[in-house]
């Protein structure tokens, strides 16, 4: 009843085309974003923000970087943590080194870094593709791993290979407080998921799926897959570079290359998948999953075992969180193995027949 | 007139008699690890922390305030670290201090902890530079840092030489784990390598560290005098069992105390012996006074954390004394500002400043022995640079050397130079005379 479309007629191409068709998810959707800026700040403990809420939010931009190019193109990457920390280190050199330099244009030159950087490592993707593409971009973890490590450059030759930011602030107003960081992350995250979706409604974002779904078939159309597949690990790394500067600019403050290994790879390839391959909406669920769920568990457990009356060791909770977490991982793919966002979609089919399902 | 002020004092003191009466507890937050790679010698730590803040309960709290306290497990993971250092905070009204127990969270507790005001402890570890309170305000590496570990082990060195003048051309290698806490001995090392002549060669190990063939190799190779082990958890033993493959004599291997503990050693059994490490002030104290009464309080009344036998080991006492130099942080600040009260974070870190441990105090907490006295300034956050040398001989940690004090005029100079860069980074300018009194 609530979820219907009846009586909404579309009269132009242009109404017809919008990304939410149905009345009801614009409102949705607008209430969801005008809460997220307003509400949340007012409702949030300190807590919620610095450790739940902005990772959650730097995490979900990361995947829907990875999700570009994972998801849309189908070109499985296992580099996405290099490409976040050449954002990072990117963005970090340029504010340092250029005096006066503005946060949120150094934050953007950071992510031209990880495209640059992220094109060179996409170039192999125009032989090989699949696991064998996969593996190829490892290598591009294992060169920026070494890179920030030994190239002391990188680091402004500080003695432990560690660096440091603070003082951030935009139009002399202070990136400081949990409220402005969040709000901060939070523009960036809501800007470029609608650039995000509005490129993979147009014509280079179809290329891309034609890419990924037959990239024989889409040649053959005369879809150029050089320029299908650069585009999209230019776009994707772009993201995902901008995403690495704010986790550690914001989120950390002081960093080191170990912050970006090949574990954060693999996290934001568990997020695109247990998300939803190929759905913007599905990076969001799938960054909640990974980021959010541990610490959830974490502080769970402890009130659980309280009300039976046991107490759980700290290193019995954080296994717990592991066998938990990976049973949920397997259940979720097992039951959806599209991923959340296709749990979403198929709870939206039944609401739009509700109550009356044919 | 009158009846204004008698209301006005009666409210005064209803106020602080419900605060008398609400928060009688002071918060200390607990970052440990007692998973992942790192936890068999990240577990003996905790326990140790852990069972010294029991202690102080049943020795009667401090001043009659009772210490609370909860565990976050980090992994020794950075961003674990971070979250779990802000769900503990605030919680119970406030951290007292913060000991996060690892150098990269370290780094990165260090740019939020002035926000927050609460003082990071890192006994022993973390940065190096930190030592400088002009310029580190809330950071406490009291007791010593990785630049007094490096300069203790070349002096140790130099003295089994017979002076510094016959390293002169001599092969030292350093081994350390790819982190910033690996590479923070670095700087003294190159320091002391101009000034006496002898050839520096750095080997990463990628972490963990179970990975050194090639490492072992290159030492094959070169055929160095000496090798520096800054290795932590599994890569320690790894080294060694590496080094008996070689046939590096252990005699010539030396850790820094992170690579100086009974777990260690214990797989690598006889191939260990002569093995030498470092150790901030103290080492494996079964003997002492403050071990006997953890053991007779705390474990006695089976409220102990960990196993019994391992109380007194060198990673058990690093937890120990860590606990207890904060703790005698907060009880310097309620002797300014009140005994038997509550401290806030800013007040810790007054006590933390304005440390003064005696050996006599020291002998009534039951460390004489254990430590020497510490007293730290605005200007100097660490307090000492005492260390001593103490080798496996295959069943348990032997003392080998004297005293050693890191020689101030190579530390002093470095430290300032990488502070002063540190500041001028972040556009800080060094505190005041007037600000230390704060």
């Amino acid at each position: 009843m609530i979820y219907r479309e009846n009586g909404q007629f579309k009269t132009s191409y242009r109404a017809d085309q919008q990304i939410f068709p149905i009345l009801q998810d614009r409102w949705v959707i607008a209430a969801f974003i005008l809460a997220s800026f307003i509400l949340v700040p007012m409702l949030a403990s300190d807590y919620m923000f610095r450790a739940i809420l902005i990772p959650f939010v730097i995490m979900s931009l990361a995947a829907l970087g990875v999700n570009i190019l994972v998801g849309y193109c189908g070109q499985i990457s296992l580099g996405s943590g290099a490409f976040m920390a050449v954002g990072a280190y990117g963005a970090y050199n340029i504010i340092m080194r250029i005096d006066g330099m503005p946060l949120v244009p150094a934050i953007l030159l950071g992510g031209l870094c990880a495209t640059v950087f992220g094109m060179i490592f996409g170039l192999p993707s125009l032989r090989v593709k699949g696991l064998y593409l996969a593996v190829a971009t490892l290598a591009a973890q294992f060169f920026a791993d070494w890179m920030f490590l030994r190239i002391k450059w990188f680091t402004l030759n500080t003695p432990s290979g560690s660096v440091a930011i603070s003082n951030l602030q935009v139009f002399g107003f202070p990136i400081e407080s949990a409220h402005a960081k969040y709000v901060f992350c939070l523009a960036f995250l809501v800007v470029m998921a609608l650039l995000a979706k509005n490129l993979v409604r147009s014509a280079i974002g179809r290329e891309w799926m034609a890419i990924r779904d037959m990239d024989v078939a889409a040649a053959v159309i005369g879809i150029r897959p050089m320029y299908a597949k650069l585009t999209a690990f230019a776009v994707s790394s772009f993201i995902v570079g901008v995403s690495g500067a704010l986790w550690a600019f914001v989120y950390l403050g002081a960093w080191e290359p170990a912050a970006f290994s090949v574990d954060m790879s693999f996290r934001l390839l568990f997020m695109v998948i247990i998300g939803g391959m190929g759905s913007i909406v599905g990076s969001f669920y799938g960054a909640a999953f990974i980021t959010v769920l541990p610490i959830f568990l974490s502080q769970a457990l402890p009130a659980v075992g309280a009300a039976f009356g046991v107490t759980i060791s700290t290193a019995g909770i954080t296994h717990a969180e592991f066998m938990i977490f990976g049973a949920l991982i397997v259940w979720f793919l097992i039951v959806e193995p599209h991923g959340l966002a296709k749990l979403w979609s198929i709870g939206k089919q039944k609401l739009r027949l509700w109550p009356f399902p044919h | 007139m009158k009846l204004l002020k008698v209301v006005v004092a009666a409210a005064l003191a209803a106020s602080i008699g419900s605060v008398w009466a609400q928060a009688k507890e002071q918060f200390i937050p607990v970052l440990s690890y007692r998973t992942g790679a790192y936890a068999p010698n990240g577990t003996p730590w905790a326990n140790g922390f852990v069972d010294y803040l029991k202690l102080v309960n049943a020795r009667g709290g401090l001043n009659g305030v009772k210490l609370s306290f909860e565990e976050c497990e980090t992994g020794y993971d950075t961003a674990r670290s971070v979250e779990c250092y802000e769900r503990l905070k605030g919680k119970n009204g406030g951290a007292s201090f913060v000991q996060p127990l690892s150098t990269g969270a370290t780094f990165a507790i260090t740019e939020k902890a002035p926000g927050d005001k609460i003082p990071l402890l890192s006994i022993g570890y973390g940065r190096s530079e930190s030592a400088d309170g002009t310029v580190f305000k809330w950071n406490f590496p009291i007791a010593g840092t990785y630049w007094v570990a490096a300069d203790a082990i070349m002096q140790a060195i130099a003295k089994k030489e017979g002076g510094w003048d016959k390293l002169r051309g001599k092969k030292v290698t350093l081994v350390y784990h790819d982190s910033p806490y690996g590479k923070e001995p670095i700087p003294l090392l190159q320091e002391r390598a101009g000034m006496h002549g002898f050839q520096l060669s750095l080997l990463p190990v990628a972490p963990p560290g179970v990975e050194q063939k090639a490492t072992w190799l290159q030492i094959r190779q070169n055929r160095p005098d000496y090798v520096l082990l800054w290795g932590w958890g599994v890569m320690n033993s790894t080294a060694l069992k590496e080094a008996v493959a070689t046939g590096f004599p252990r005699d010539k291997m030396y850790g820094v105390w992170w690579s100086g503990a009974e777990p260690d050693v214990k797989d690598v059994g006889d191939g260990a012996k002569g093995y030498n490490a470092v150790t901030m002030q103290h080492g494996a104290e079964p003997q002492s006074k403050v071990v006997k009464e953890i053991l007779e309080k705390v474990h006695g009344k089976g409220q102990g954390t960990g196993p019994k036998d391992e109380v007194g080991q060198v990673l058990y006492m690093r937890g120990a004394m860590s606990a207890m130099l904060g703790v005698e942080g907060i009880r310097s600040a309620q002797e300014r500002y009140g005994k038997g009260k509550v401290m806030t974070g800013e007040q810790v870190r007054w006590g933390m400043e304005n440390l003064n441990l005696t050996q006599a105090k020291l002998d009534a907490l039951g460390f004489g022995g254990v430590m020497r006295p510490i007293s730290t300034s605005c200007v100097d956050h660490m307090g000492a640079a005492w260390a001593r040398i103490h080798t496996w001989d295959g069943g348990k940690w032997q003392f080998t050397s004297d005293w050693l004090q890191a020689d101030e005029q190579v530390i002093k100079p470095l430290i300032r130079t990488t502070a002063a860069k540190y500041a001028q980074e972040k556009k800080l300018t060094a505190r005041t005379p007037a600000d230390c009194q704060s």
